[in-house]
């Protein structure tokens, strides 16, 4: 057994320590089960949000978009979400959890089957978070099995070990559980990118203290990934939208759901951008860094080439540039990375199965409280055992579909500010605007597979905007929201308004 | 700094804040530069950090002045949530 994977266990055992830890301080009720009895204090919240909300793409995916693209993915992917994330959290989040305290609920759609006073919005959008979620889940699942599998491990096997460690603190652990995993890993993950960051710095420079180390590695980046003269400016811009779809996480909704109070969300709005550039600068140069070397006459090292996928190349420079060691350590916060997002994303699943289809057709008078924990149980076991079987699958093209997911929880996002700030929001409008997103959402999608993978295939799709001599591409998801949002007001304007007793639950 | 100090121009002044970020995130001025900031910084990319930090700075401001609930919210909150469930 190698050093990486003993490591790498050790890891996933003090894991299932503070899951199973967490899970004797269950109280076991529902609300306890699902919600933590809404006692999460600011300093969790801001940790088991922010692990969340950041996947394995925070530490491989960005050092590999940085060797594709250069410098310019932090502005795109980065900083716009520290605006962007923290004005959802803001804005909607702190909004949303005032109306949903007021009013006992703990998932998306029993707002919004309440606020609209209507059934079937539950029943549509049911499948569509459901649907969006999926492939999210998929690429946790199998990207997970990929960092053991290159331990020795067949992928499969990796994938099941993540699976159950995750399956084994949320069955017990609950919320409670999912919050100390997350803020543990959330810890570990940014932890181990910065030692890595400063370790593979000095290899890398090969000078004596830490500033010669950067300002060597600094001039060697060619100009193509020092400055952006190869993105689109248009596509940059665009690229904000994407992170609206944190106003849509299901799952993020349930971590809103879980705060002690309206002022626990003041840390994690003030420090949500802090925690993503800690992340992703170092990253970030380290992607830029690996371009200058192996294409530096002076600089490069012996040995093998930079792999042709950028994604494996934060691997690869600590396995040829550190010990197994570190190499193990990285590991770890990979998984860390991609199992406090894929947590919190099962609970939700289990939370909305029970609340929102059985619970809610079969009564709440006919189903006990320990019942509905043991229903959220068992739809969990189940939505994590169907997600294992469908990793086995070929769907290694599901990580095509990132930016996809993201980009239909952005299409939803000004749903659920209208029916947070307009009085004027009706169900039929929330219909269409639905339809609107799903419908606008496959016909792009559709546009997108016709693209042919040597171009880049579904992830590269962009619309182009030609007005009068120039061309500009923009991002998908401007289009969804932008049908959606049309959809929303037109037919909000010409149907019936909730019931002015409704209304007053929630302005 | 508190709720109690919310004022009534604040939400104002943290919406004209972010729009200034957003324009400020699009830096097409630094586009095609390829200087670099303390020596090993691309100034593309130090502007972005810049802007990382101006965000959390807009967003503490906006915790003081634009925070829209007080704790006399919560607290009253607290007891129909026991009621509910």
């Amino acid at each position: 057994m190698s050093v990486q994977l003993i490591i790498v266990l050790i890891y996933l055992a003090l894991l299932l320590g503070l899951g199973l830890f967490s899970g004797g301080l269950f109280r076991g009720t529902r609300a306890d089960y699902q919600l933590a009895s809404r006692s999460i204090g600011p300093v969790l919240l801001l940790l088991s949000m922010f692990g969340t909300t950041m996947t394995a793409f925070a530490l491989v995916g960005s050092t590999g978009e940085s060797v594709r693209a250069g410098i310019g993915v932090y502005g795109m992917l980065a900083s716009s979400s520290g605006i962007v994330h923290s004005l959802c959290f803001f804005l909607i989040g702190v909004k949303v959890w005032t109306v949903a305290h007021r009013n006992g609920y703990t998932t998306q759609i029993e707002f919004f089957r309440d606020r609209l006073d209507n059934d079937l919005i539950g029943l549509l959008l049911f499948p569509v978070l459901v649907g969006l979620i999926v492939p999210y889940l998929l690429i946790g699942v199998i990207g997970g099995g990929a960092v053991i599998g290159a331990m020795g491990v067949p992928a499969w096997a990796g994938s099941l070990l993540i699976c159950c460690v995750v399956l084994i603190y949320v069955f017990f652990g609950g919320m409670r559980g999912t919050a100390w995993a997350n803020a543990f890993q959330t810890t570990v993950f940014m932890g181990l990118g910065l030692v890595t960051f400063v370790v593979l710095a000095s290899r890398l420079g090969g000078q004596e203290g830490l500033m010669e180390n950067l300002k060597v590695l600094g001039e060697a980046i060619p100009d193509s990934h020092a400055t952006r003269e190869n993105m689109s400016k248009t596509k940059f811009l665009t690229y904000l939208f994407i992170p609206l779809s944190v106003g849509m996480f299901p799952h993020i909704f349930q971590h809103w759901m879980t705060a002690k109070s309206a002022s626990s969300f003041k840390l994690p709005v003030v420090w949500h951008p802090i925690f993503i550039m800690i992340v992703w600068v170092p990253c970030v140069l380290v992607g830029t860094w690996a371009v200058a070397v192996y294409n530096s006459p002076v600089l490069r090292p012996v040995g093998p080439d930079l792999p042709a996928n950028p994604n494996a190349v934060l691997a690869f420079l600590v396995q040829t540039h550190t010990g197994p060691v570190l190499g193990g350590f990285l590991a770890a916060g990979i998984l860390a990375a991609i199992m406090s997002s894929l947590d919190s994303q099962f609970l939700c699943m289990g939370t909305i199965f029970n609340n929102d289809i059985v619970t809610h057709y079969l009564g709440k008078d006919r189903i006990s409280d320990q019942q509905q924990v043991l229903l959220t149980r068992v739809f969990i076991v189940g939505i994590v055992a169907i997600t294992f079987f469908l990793s086995l699958g070929n769907v290694r093209s599901v990580f095509a579909m990132g930016v996809w997911c993201f980009s239909g929880f952005s299409a939803l996002f000004p749903i659920v500010v209208a029916a947070l700030y307009w009085r004027g929001l009706s169900a039929a409008g929330t219909i269409a605007g639905v339809l609107a997103a799903i419908g606008s959402w496959c016909y792009l999608f559709y546009r997108g597979t016709q693209v042919p993978m040597e171009e880049g295939g579904l992830s590269k799709y962009v619309i182009h905007l030609d007005l009068g001599e120039a061309s500009y591409e923009l991002m998908p998801v401007v289009a969804m929201i932008f049908c959606s949002t049309v959809a929303m007001v037109a037919v909000s304007l010409v149907t019936p308004k909730p019931k002015p007793e409704t209304l007053a639950k929630f302005f | 700094m508190n709720a109690s100090q919310t004022t009534r121009s604040g939400p104002l002044i943290i919406a004209l804040l972010v729009v200034l970020l957003l324009i400020a995130h699009q830096d097409n001025w630094f586009w095609t530069d390829d200087t670099l900031v303390f020596g090993f910084m691309p100034i593309g990319l130090f502007w972005h950090v810049c802007i990382s930090l101006a965000a959390a700075g807009v967003w503490w401001l906006a915790t003081g002045i634009a925070w829209p609930f007080d704790q006399q919210e919560t607290s009253s909150t607290s007891n129909k949530e026991g009621q509910a469930e």
